[in-house]
């Protein structure tokens, strides 16, 4: 039995060295993986795989996103004056963003649109209300305790905030 | 024989089909680098903290919302305020309502039970062994060449895979996008030569935006300054944002 299963090769024809088996599971190999190169051409994402294994076109999409805060830098070129003083004062590190809003859509035009000015005690509260977590050292009030219920800005120009203390 | 020739053909082919479609690609670079950001390989982007100066006045979740067009609800965030609170028992309570954007109302350990309390701001951590890009199953989150992970909108197909590899919780799933959406480092803006808006609007300059590897840089200073940290050194992640005086106790 042994030696018949040597002997006879079915399915080749005399002089072929590939047995007819592997010439179709072959065909059957190359039509697969030539359907995956074809698919693969139409399906990957142009400019995919330039830098690694992404679209190098979603940078530019997310750099294309527009802008909201307009940044430090803008405000100075039209409020020079309100800048100059906020910079000589304890307020100098605070952009002016941080208290009247994104400015983005009033640098780009002025008249269209006015950032917010913010007056309530609340807002001014949120740095300067007593928290215990807050860093030691850092001015902070007791909102019950100081300045009744006037607003901050009533006393303190938020653009100098220092109030010069009679006796001091 | 018209099959084998037509294989022996298409074995002969294949290169010129690659330098094909390589120009094609190339033709795409071109247009790509339009925006006239060719430069954008020799940067590598970073953040410092500085647990120190930060007041929990939340204006940075804000200005991130705001400037990034984040959903309002109280969980989607891609940067926010964190307050630890120990008490002498040893206790420890931390918490961020609304990821302080609201800045903090009193934690509830009164001051002669308090030992000591801090702010920490997290966000992305711009890891340069990003665990989400690993994960994608579409090449849609990636680390760009200036070291930020960025998430491809119109790639993405939400699966959440990414949001469950953060170690740092810092993805979220858009709720109208249904794409994964995370801090950018407001790619958009350091493109411009801005700081992100986090940085921009932070009134103690506790967070210092630059490129570490850069001298005489705002973060070159800090990173000279201060003795830093990484958040979850042990996953070897490699972050980017650097934390000056972190506690054990912040992960």
């Amino acid at each position: 039995m042994f030696e018949r299963g040597l002997g006879v090769r079915p399915g080749r024809a005399a002089g072929d060295l590939m047995p007819v088996q592997v010439k179709r599971l072959m065909l059957l190999f190359a039509v697969a993986i030539g359907g995956f190169l074809v698919a693969r051409h139409f399906l990957l994402p142009e400019s995919f795989g330039l830098y690694g294994h992404y679209r190098a076109k979603a940078v530019d999409l997310v750099a294309s996103q527009g802008l909201e805060y307009a940044g430090h830098q803008a405000c100075p070129e039209c409020h020079g004056e309100v800048a100059t003083l906020k910079n000589a004062s304890k307020h100098t590190v605070v952009a002016c963003e941080t208290c009247h809003g994104p400015a983005a859509s009033h640098v780009s035009d002025p008249t269209q649109s006015k950032p917010e000015l913010p007056t309530e005690r609340g807002r001014c509260g949120l740095c300067h209300y007593y928290e215990a977590s807050r860093p030691a050292g850092f001015p902070q009030i007791d909102p019950a305790e100081h300045g009744g219920q006037e607003k901050c800005v009533s006393c303190h120009n938020p653009h100098s905030p220092e109030i010069a203390m009679e006796g001091k | 024989m018209k099959r084998r020739e037509f294989l022996r053909n298409l074995v002969s082919a294949a290169p010129a089909l690659g330098i094909l479609a390589a120009g094609v690609k190339l033709g795409d670079y071109v247009e790509a680098s339009e925006t006239g950001r060719r430069t954008e390989a020799v940067h590598l982007y970073g953040m410092g903290i500085d647990v120190d100066a930060c007041i929990g006045c939340g204006r940075c979740a804000v200005a991130c919302k705001a400037e990034n067009h984040v959903p309002d609800d109280p969980f989607f965030f891609r940067t926010w305020v964190e307050r630890y609170v120990f008490s002498v028992d040893g206790g420890l309570r931390v918490d961020s309502p609304n990821g302080g954007m609201a800045a903090f109302p009193p934690s509830g350990v009164p001051d002669e039970r308090r030992m000591r309390a801090y702010y920490v701001p997290k966000l992305c951590n711009q890891c340069r062994k990003p665990p989400c890009v690993q994960v994608c199953p579409v090449g849609a989150t990636f680390q760009t060449r200036d070291g930020v992970t960025l998430v491809d909108p119109d790639y993405c197909i939400g699966c959440r895979y990414c949001i469950q590899a953060c170690p740092y919780g810092a993805r979220y799933l858009h709720p109208q996008k249904k794409v994964a959406d995370k801090c950018t480092f407001c790619y958009h803006r350091i493109v411009k030569g801005l700081v992100p808006a986090c940085v921009e609007v932070c009134p103690k300059s506790a967070r210092i935006f630059g490129e570490p590897r850069q001298s005489n840089t705002p973060l070159w200073e800090f990173m000279k300054n201060h003795r830093l940290q990484v958040l979850k050194p042990n996953l070897r992640t490699e972050p980017k944002v650097y934390y000056s005086s972190l506690d054990s106790e912040v992960r």
